[in-house]
């Protein structure tokens, strides 16, 4: 018998793609880890877990989430693109789920798996807070204290989340170690992990962090391109040529595109954020800028020096504000199944007033990095062809920074 | 016989455990630690842990984050710490050091540059809290093709069937961290650290050392009655900040500090007879 080939069969029984993942943790944790990995196999032969993850998925949520034709952006970009050129621009809307972003689809498989584990006690970091707000809300939903961790720096950048959080009922621990932004919140969740493991349950954010994190964190994230590919299917009757997401960590990325990767026609594009630009060190492009190393359990591109230290990225997007990235994109990245580009602050924060004026939809500035790529791929691209893009957050939590940036005194 | 083993075996000779002490390399400068790990030598330790300081040493209480700050703020790099131990050889021929740190610095330049660089060194053993039997398939080869000991840890999470895989490839001695948990922070009931010794002691014939949260000579001496070593890490990296701080020597009180530590260490098992 020939096994096809396919890009949808990774990690490995180790946890690994390719060269990266892994589960590299502190011997306290690593019992956890293999426990952790041998309910997730448990859940997901289990049609209950399914059952009561769609249910909360459908009425909780509120998925599926909408693919929309983003006509006026579309009409807009072909505006000023040669003739025949300005691709079909579609978003898949994850910014209207409850807690408006995609963060909540990992978080309510991760805290059924929690209680599947008889775990008492909800621990998190956050960048920009949407990961915070998600695991606050669920926590709330099934009655479990929380401790969310936050860099002291993204405490002050994002108070309307913080306060959000404290709404929820979760303790909100601000973290005044090292660079005091999201890969810092990381370590000290780590620490409260390694201190606690008895009772309490790690819901990590992205698809990154030791095996088996990164596949579970993607198979939850998973949703928006199962949805996105029945949805273009119905409304085009054709695969689309382009998908783009912004990448941090790279959850809503890999979610999106995970479904499409052995779709050989379909073209991918993740975004990373190239803050002040690539030839400064103000940015978070772990990929363009980094290499292989490892942290935070896994391995897999990290900004760093010649002796492994890790650089201090930088974005306007607190969400996208990590040295690191998920394994299964450096892998993607290695292989070359997935282009990997960057968008800088400013790029972003044009795209975020580009999509405001045009459609009426305020974009948290992580997917603005995702539209500005948008932007210069549909103008490049034949008026015939589709690019589906995701956005996976609302703005309403970035309206000060932008204004900030903007110069405007609100 | 390597340093580690002829130490642990002269200090079971002479019926008592060994004195291990941790300060984080580089800390407060790479200038001010040759005189640092003289110190630890003359009050009494008999094997040094050398910490290599990281950005992001995520199993480690606040001591140890800030002496890892202080000794990358001051310059230290990885090139220095080699040369710390190189240099401190030409002075101790005998006491072991072994480097205790975090996969990334350890695996920058591949785990073979590493190795070599530990074994021309002077370097007899490496500690690395993140890299679990489990991904150890690199480094640990690489170390003892140049016959540099790799001591893995041994948690109270660590089971009866997992103890095996920790102990396959491990040499020099067997770390028990005694709490589940950071560095410096919690203490581990006496109780439990003498059902867990003697339950690692029943898989293994490797020295057990055991550390995490031991402070005082008491508690060192409590510990030294079952285990083979008593570590000691985050009460010395407390003393050289504080030192630091008030703008005195930190060589003179690390050794002020160890000095009780080792005479504890020494006393407990003859006490106990007593």
């Amino acid at each position: 018998m020939t096994i096809a080939n396919t890009f949808r069969a990774q990690p490995d029984a180790q946890g690994h793609f390719g060269q990266f993942g892994g589960r590299y943790v502190a011997e306290t944790l690593m019992p956890l880890i293999l426990e952790l990995e041998k309910e997730y196999r448990r859940a997901q032969a289990d049609p209950a877990f399914e059952a009561e993850l769609d249910w909360l998925m459908k009425h909780y949520v509120g998925r599926p989430s909408p693919l929309y034709y983003a006509e006026r952006l579309t009409e807009t970009i072909r505006a000023s693109a040669e003739a025949g050129h300005g691709a079909k621009i579609y978003l898949k809307r994850d910014e209207l789920n409850h807690t408006g972003a995609h963060k909540i689809n990992n978080c309510i498989g991760q805290i059924l798996l929690a209680v599947r584990m008889g775990k008492t006690r909800i621990i998190a970091e956050t960048g920009a807070g949407q990961h915070g707000v998600a695991t606050a809300t669920v926590a709330a939903r099934f009655g479990l204290p929380c401790v969310i961790y936050m860099g002291a720096r993204d405490v002050e950048r994002q108070s309307p989340n913080v306060f959000r959080m404290k709404l929820l009922g979760a303790e909100v621990r601000a973290v005044e170690s090292g660079s005091k932004t999201l890969k810092d919140a990381m370590n000290e969740a780590l620490r409260d992990w390694v201190a606690n493991v008895h009772d309490t349950f790690y819901i990590i954010g992205t698809a990154a962090g030791p095996h088996p994190y990164p596949e579970l964190v993607r198979d939850f994230q998973s949703v928006i391109g199962r949805e996105a590919k029945a949805q273009i299917m119905e409304a085009e009757g054709r695969l689309p040529d382009l998908l783009v997401a912004a990448i941090g960590g790279g959850s809503n990325a890999i979610g999106l595109f995970h479904p499409f990767l052995d779709d050989a026609d379909v073209k991918m594009l993740g975004i990373e954020a190239a803050g002040h630009g690539l030839s400064t060190d103000k940015h978070a492009a772990s990929l363009a800028g980094g290499e292989p190393g490892v942290l935070h359990g896994n391995r897999t591109f990290l900004l760093q020096d010649e002796d492994g230290q890790i650089a201090e990225a930088h974005s306007i997007s607190a969400g996208l504000d990590y040295p690191g990235i998920g394994p299964e994109h450096s892998w993607l990245h290695e292989i070359g199944r997935v282009q990997y580009e960057s968008a800088t602050d400013r790029e972003a924060l044009d795209a975020f007033q580009l999509l405001c004026r045009t459609e009426g939809i305020i974009p948290a500035l992580e997917p603005s990095h995702a539209l500005a790529a948008v932007a210069r791929k549909a103008r490049e691209m034949k008026a015939d062809e589709i690019i589906v893009a995701n956005l996976c957050g609302r703005g309403d939590k970035d309206i000060f920074t932008v204004a900030e940036a903007l110069g405007v005194a609100i | 016989m390597s340093r580690l083993e002829t130490t642990f075996a002269r200090c079971a000779a002479e019926g008592r455990a060994a004195l291990v002490t941790f300060v984080t390399g580089g800390d407060p400068s790479p200038a001010a630690t040759p005189a640092i790990l003289d110190a630890l030598v003359a009050g009494g330790a008999d094997v040094i842990e050398l910490g290599m300081p990281f950005t992001d040493p995520m199993a480690d209480g606040p001591a140890i984050q800030l002496a890892d700050i202080r000794s990358l703020n001051a310059g230290t790099t990885t090139t220095s710490l080699f040369e710390i131990v190189r240099d401190f050889r030409t002075r101790h021929a005998d006491v072991p050091v072994v480097l205790m740190g975090y996969a990334n610095p350890m695996v920058r330049r591949g785990p073979q540059w590493f190795a070599e660089a530990c074994a021309e060194a002077g370097v007899d053993g490496v500690i690395c809290v993140d890299i679990p039997p489990e991904e150890d398939a690199a480094l640990g080869p690489a170390l003892r093709a140049v016959g540099v000991d790799l001591v893995r840890l041994a948690t109270p999470t660590t089971d009866a069937a997992r103890l095996p895989a920790v102990l396959d490839g491990c040499s020099g001695f067997l770390y028990y961290v005694s709490v589940a948990g950071i560095t410096g922070v919690q203490q581990a009931a006496q109780g439990s650290i003498e059902q867990a010794v003697a339950h690692l002691k029943a898989g293994t014939s490797l020295p057990v050392a055991v550390g995490f949260g031991v402070r005082t000579p008491d508690q060192a001496a409590k510990i030294a009655r079952v285990a083979d070593g008593v570590v000691v890490g985050s009460a010395i990296v407390e003393v050289v900040a504080a030192a630091v701080a008030a703008g005195h020597d930190p060589a003179e009180a690390v050794r002020a500090i160890v000095a009780p530590l080792s005479a504890a260490v020494r006393g407990a098992r003859q006490e106990q007879a007593a």
